[in-house]
C-alpha cells in the first residue's frame, strides 16, 4: 500500500470539509473493497476519510411504509435486523450472503453501493425495491444512482447518508455465488410492491452493472409463479464473460435464479 | 503520515506511533510482537488473520490499525485463562482440529465469534456456512467442524450449569 493519511470524521459536515482539503481523498466505509484495492496498489488516495464512526450514518428505522438504513450500517446488522427480516426478508437474505462473516462485520451498505461493483449484491435490491438513495446533497432514485460498471451518479465529495426502501408485499433474492469469492455470478432480486407493481433486477451478470428484465416483470405481473419466468431468457449480448463463466452461462443462470427467487418469495 | 494509535489489546492498553497505512495485523504482529495472528493470503480470503474488534470477528489484514484506534481488540493469545485453554482451543486439541496449525488462530477466533452470535448448540450446517471465510489446506475441515460442534455443546452445558 502506498502512503496515505487517515482521518476519522465525526460528522458528515466534518467529512465533507476533510475531503475539500485533501489532494486526492477517498471516503472509507468498511474498507472491505477499498483496502484490498489499495494493498494491490490499484488505488492510492492521498487521504482516507473514515465515515464508520459517524453516529448519524448508523441505524435501521421504519416509518411511513419505508425502512431507512443508515449508510454505515454493516451487512451483519442488516442481516440480523428484526425489522428487515420481517419487512424486507429478501434484503436480509442478500446481506447475510455477502462475503463471509468477518467481511459482513465491516462492510457497509453505503460503501457497497458507492463502489457499484458489477458483481455486488446490493444494487439489485435497491433497483428492484425502488429504493431512494439519500446523500448530503440530494435524493436519488436507485435507477438514477447506478450509472455503469463501478460508476454512480455520486460527485467526488458527495456522501451517501442513507437508503430508504419502500416496504414491498413480497421480496426475495437468489444468487449463484462464485465459489471462491462469493461475489454473484448472477443474482436476481424480485419484488412485488405494495401497489402490486413487479420489478426484477439482476446483478453479477451485466457488463454495465445492475439491470431490469422487463419481460419477466410483465410475466410475473399477471402470474406470480416460478413457471412464469421459466421460459424467459435474457440476451447474452451485454453480459459479462470471463474465466468464471461465459455470457451464455450467465444468461442461463439469470433465469434459474429468477425462478428460485420467485419461489422463495412465495 | 505517522499517527499515534491506542487500543486495548487482550485487556491491556497499548499505544504506538505507526504509519497511517499500517494494517491492524502488522500492528499486532510487528509493533506489539503478538505473532499468534497469522497472515495467510493477504487478500482478505483465508481468515488466518481473524481477530475480534469490539466483540466482532474481522480480518485484521483488511483493516488499518488507525481504524481500531480506541477499540477493544482480542487475539488468540487473549483467549486462555492463564494455563487453562478456552473451551474452543481445548476442543481443537481434543478433536485433532488442526494439522499444520497455520489457519488455527483464525479458525478459533471465527469459532468463538460464531458461538457467541448463534448461542451454543450449533448445528453442522451452520458451522460449515459460517466457516466460509476461513481456509484450511490440510484437514478437509471435518475435524474443525467436529471441534467447533464439541466446543459449542460444551459451552451450552457450562451455561446451563451456571444458570
Amino acid at each position: 500500500m502506498y502512503e496515505t493519511t487517515y482521518h476519522r470524521a465525526g460528522s458528515v459536515a466534518d467529512a465533507a470539509s476533510m475531503m475539500a482539503s485533501a489532494e486526492d481523498g477517498k471516503y472509507l466505509g468498511g474498507g472491505q473493497t477499498l483496502l484490498p484495492t489499495m494493498k494491490q496498489r490499484l488505488a492510492a488516495p492521498t487521504d482516507l476519510i473514515d465515515l464508520a464512526k459517524i453516529v448519524d450514518l448508523h441505524g435501521i428505522s421504519e416509518a411511513g411504509g419505508a425502512v431507512v438504513i443508515g449508510a454505515a450500517t454493516t451487512h451483519a446488522e442488516v442481516a440480523s435486523s428484526a425489522v428487515i427480516n420481517s419487512k424486507l426478508p429478501g434484503l436480509a437474505t442478500l446481506a447475510g450472503g455477502i462475503g463471509d462473516p468477518a467481511v459482513r462485520h465491516k462492510g457497509t451498505i453505503g460503501g457497497s453501493i458507492a463502489n457499484n461493483d458489477p458483481a455486488a449484491d446490493y444494487p439489485s435490491a435497491l433497483v428492484a425495491l425502488g429504493a431512494t438513495v439519500k446523500t448530503n446533497k440530494r435524493e436519488l432514485a436507485a435507477e438514477d444512482f447506478f450509472t455503469g460498471m463501478f460508476e454512480t451518479a455520486l460527485e467526488d465529495d458527495e456522501i451517501v447518508t442513507s437508503v430508504s426502501f419502500p416496504v414491498p408485499a413480497k421480496s426475495a433474492y437468489s444468487k449463484y455465488p462464485n465459489p471462491a469469492s462469493r461475489y454473484a455470478m448472477a443474482g436476481v432480486f424480485v419484488a412485488k410492491g405494495a401497489d402490486d407493481s413487479v420489478k426484477v433486477a439482476v446483478t453479477g451478470a451485466g457488463q454495465d452493472g445492475v439491470f431490469r428484465v422487463g419481460e419477466m416483470e410483465s410475466a410475473l405481473s399477471s402470474n406470480w409463479s416460478p413457471e412464469a419466468v421459466a421460459g424467459i431468457s435474457v440476451s447474452s449480448d451485454n453480459l459479462l464473460s470471463d474465466i468464471h463463466g461465459s455470457a451464455a452461462y450467465r444468461a442461463n443462470l439469470v433465469t434459474v435464479m429468477a425462478k428460485r427467487a420467485v419461489a422463495a418469495a412465495g | 503520515m505517522m499517527s499515534k494509535v491506542t487500543m486495548r489489546l487482550n485487556g491491556k492498553t497499548v499505544s504506538a506511533d505507526v504509519e497511517d497505512r499500517t494494517l491492524l495485523v502488522h500492528f499486532i504482529r510487528e509493533t506489539q510482537g503478538l505473532t499468534g495472528t497469522h497472515v495467510g493470503c493477504d487478500t482478505s480470503q483465508c481468515g488466518a488473520c481473524v481477530v475480534h474488534v469490539d466483540g466482532k470477528a474481522v480480518k485484521s489484514c483488511t483493516m488499518l490499525a488507525a481504524q481500531a484506534d480506541g477499540s477493544d481488540v482480542l487475539t488468540v493469545e487473549g483467549l486462555a485463562n492463564g494455563d487453562e485453554l478456552h473451551p474452543v482451543q481445548a476442543a481443537f486439541r481434543e478433536n485433532h482440529g488442526l494439522q499444520c496449525g497455520f489457519c488455527t488462530p483464525g479458525m478459533i477466533m471465527t469459532a468463538v465469534d460464531m458461538i457467541e452470535r448463534h448461542g451454543a448448540k450449533l448445528d453442522e450446517k451452520t458451522i460449515r456456512h459460517e466457516l466460509e471465510g476461513n481456509i484450511c489446506r490440510c484437514t478437509g475441515y471435518h475435524n474443525i467442524v467436529k471441534a467447533i460442534k464439541a466446543a459449542s455443546d460444551q459451552m451450552a452445558g457450562m451455561k446451563t450449569a451456571t444458570e
